[in-house]
């Protein structure tokens, strides 16, 4: 028997060093490429200064494209890619459906509340974002507390008609207010919140999200067993031994945290956590201690390969919310015709 | 007493199902549950597990009130079995039994090398170790439902709860599920299975136990309860018990209907 003993003839390892090699790649290329291009050699040297190795020697224009414009533009897209991968992976087995995304429990809507009432409001951006994060939280947090309120029922299904039914109510507001707003300065800048870009984002806020990402990551991670048994119907996982009503909340609470977080930063980002999810299953298995990791790996490279692509493709900023539509749509469904192994 | 009800009332929040149940489960024992479609036979089985809350009564757990025991003390105490289902994601076999496991594991803690010896020999033991590596949702409902009894063998819990085990199994596939509880209950667990095919209570059971519309119509030993007036009472057809030789010099009893009354 096998020590991870579950592999079923996967190799996790193999699969985790692949994700792992062609994330570094990936960031590679992601830090080349732009309107100054960088050579590999120039960009490690670079780096290395920054660590407080020997001075780099070069032109500073290219120390201030690495470490001030791209640098935090890639880890804010390594950290919200990873976020929405892990949050969706949690969400589809605790809903036990693999077409589940993390805005299910209505976190985007709330989020978009947030953002636009502070764009509406010409608050500054650091508002905004604070906003935005307060939002999401908050709207999950009501969901869950109607859901809850409701007795009798399927506990999922509840949960998944409130996000629903409160998604739509937010989805008004925001409408309301893009109806309200300035068209010549506020409309533009809600729409392109709510396409998502990771343009405008700020060293200090990648102080702020990626804490807050790696509070929401870090339940998920320490419950990963527990996980699993949660994809099981309720009844069954409380015969096994789960208190599900808890670590449910749990999962919740960690993955709303991470999307919260993500989208403050991006704005609405879709098709990352549902599509990359479903790649990591079908490279793992179901197993969540396997599932996690990958998913997060592969997030991450995904964002930072889209992001690439959104700024270097033309020659105005493409939306990420546009750009990962067009290319994860098309994957999905090669996915889903090609696919041997069932996934649910 | 492994497990025992006492004047249990059960049911969903606005639908009494049954009341009054009193009944004990011993180590190594089986106790065969008979009753008619909608007597309440899983609404029983998933109050005694302590997953709808009792209504009246009380159910005890090695002589302590379930009330009082955590989730994964409970599971650590009775284990489940339930009809052989889908699953909603692909996991093996192995990992499904190894989610048995889960009721001896820390909140933050994944399975040990002892965990995985535990599922091993479960698997073994249900005589299923060619399918370990196999998916779940792709293997036959007979196969399933030996994977579920396995996990709940991991479980290493006193008492085995099992719901119809042998619903949707072919013929051959029941007589082998029934064997392997006999075998079960060799080993001092304590089995409580539904069924609704009388010849199984015949087959397996040490006792029997007779739940019509939500109360317990008879239980005893299965000479006591298995005649045709009650069985007749039960289902509400004509039937009628006969002892046939088995070839060994034993004889064993089968239940035939009759028809209507």
């Amino acid at each position: 028997m096998n020590p991870s003993g579950i592999s079923g003839g996967r190799a996790p390892a193999l699969i985790i060093v692949a994700a792992i090699l062609a994330l570094i790649i990936i960031v590679a290329i992601a830090f080349s490429v732009g309107r100054y291009p960088i050579v590999v050699g120039d960009l490690l040297r670079v780096v290395w200064a920054w660590l407080g190795g020997a001075a780099h020697g070069l032109d500073p224009a290219i120390e201030t494209v690495v470490l001030q414009i791209r640098g935090p533009r890639v880890i804010a897209a390594l950290l919200v890619g990873a976020s929405l991968a892990a949050a969706g992976a949690a969400y589809q087995n605790l809903f036990r459906n693999p077409l589940v995304s993390p805005d299910i429990l209505g976190v985007s809507a709330g989020a978009a509340v947030g953002a636009v009432l502070g764009i509406f409001l010409s608050l500054g951006i650091v508002a905004i974002q604070s906003m935005a994060l307060a939002g999401g939280l908050a709207a999950v947090a009501m969901v869950y507390v109607v859901a809850r309120a409701v007795r009798g029922h399927d506990p999922l299904l509840v949960l998944v008609l409130a996000g629903v039914v409160l998604g739509s109510l937010l989805g008004a507001f925001v409408a309301l207010m893009k109806y309200l707003a300035d068209p010549y300065n506020q409309l533009p800048a809600i729409t392109f919140w709510l396409l998502g870009s990771l343009a405008s984002v700020d060293p200090r806020d990648l102080w702020v999200a990626g804490p807050l990402m790696l509070a929401g990551l870090l339940p998920l991670w320490l419950l990963r067993w527990r996980i699993n048994v949660l994809s099981l119907d309720d009844e069954e996982a409380r015969a096994l031994g789960v208190s599900t009503v808890r670590i449910r909340l749990a999962v919740i609470v960690g993955a709303t945290l991470m999307t919260s977080a993500a989208v403050a930063i991006s704005g609405v980002i879709g098709w990352i956590g549902l599509v990359i999810p479903h790649f990591a299953r079908l490279l793992t298995g179901p197993d969540f201690s396997r599932l996690l990791p990958v998913s997060v790996l592969l997030g991450a490279g995904f964002l930072v390969a889209v992001d690439t692509l959104a700024r270097s493709i033309a020659n105005i900023e493409v939306p990420l919310g546009v750009l990962t539509a067009f290319i994860g749509t098309p994957l999905f469904l090669w996915q889903l015709m090609t696919a041997r192994r069932e996934w649910r | 007493m492994s497990l025992a009800a006492k004047n249990l009332g059960f049911g969903y929040r606005d639908r009494r199902v049954g009341s009054d149940v009193t009944l004990e489960l011993a180590a190594g024992e089986v106790l065969c549950l008979l009753g008619p479609n909608g007597s309440g036979k899983t609404t029983l089985f998933k109050t005694l597990l302590g997953l709808l809350p009792q209504q009246q009564g009380a159910v005890l757990i090695e002589g302590r009130d379930a009330n009082t025991l955590t989730r994964d003390a409970i599971a650590r105490q009775i284990s489940y079995v339930p009809q052989a289902h889908g699953a909603f994601f692909p996991y093996t076999v192995r990992e499904t039994v190894l989610m048995g496991r889960t009721a001896h594991l820390g909140l933050f803690s994944v399975p040990s090398s002892r965990d995985h010896a535990a599922t091993a020999a479960a698997i073994e033991r249900m005589g299923i170790s060619h399918l370990a590596d196999a998916v779940y949702t792709q293997i036959s409902g007979g196969e399933r439902q030996l994977a579920l009894i396995a996990r709940a063998l991991a479980q290493e819990a006193r008492v085995v709860i099992m719901d119809e085990p042998t619903a949707n199994l072919d013929f051959g596939n029941q007589v082998r599920v029934l064997e392997r509880i006999r075998l079960l209950a060799g080993e001092g667990i304590g089995v409580l299975l539904s069924t609704h095919d009388p010849d199984h209570a015949f087959l397996c059971a040490d006792r029997v136990a007779m739940l019509h519309q939500g109360r317990l119509m008879a239980c005893g030993t299965v000479s006591e309860v298995m005649t045709a007036e009650k069985l007749q009472q039960l289902y509400g057809v004509a039937v009628t018990v006969i002892a046939v030789p088995m070839g060994d010099g034993k004889m064993r009893s089968v239940c035939l209907p009759l028809g209507r009354k």
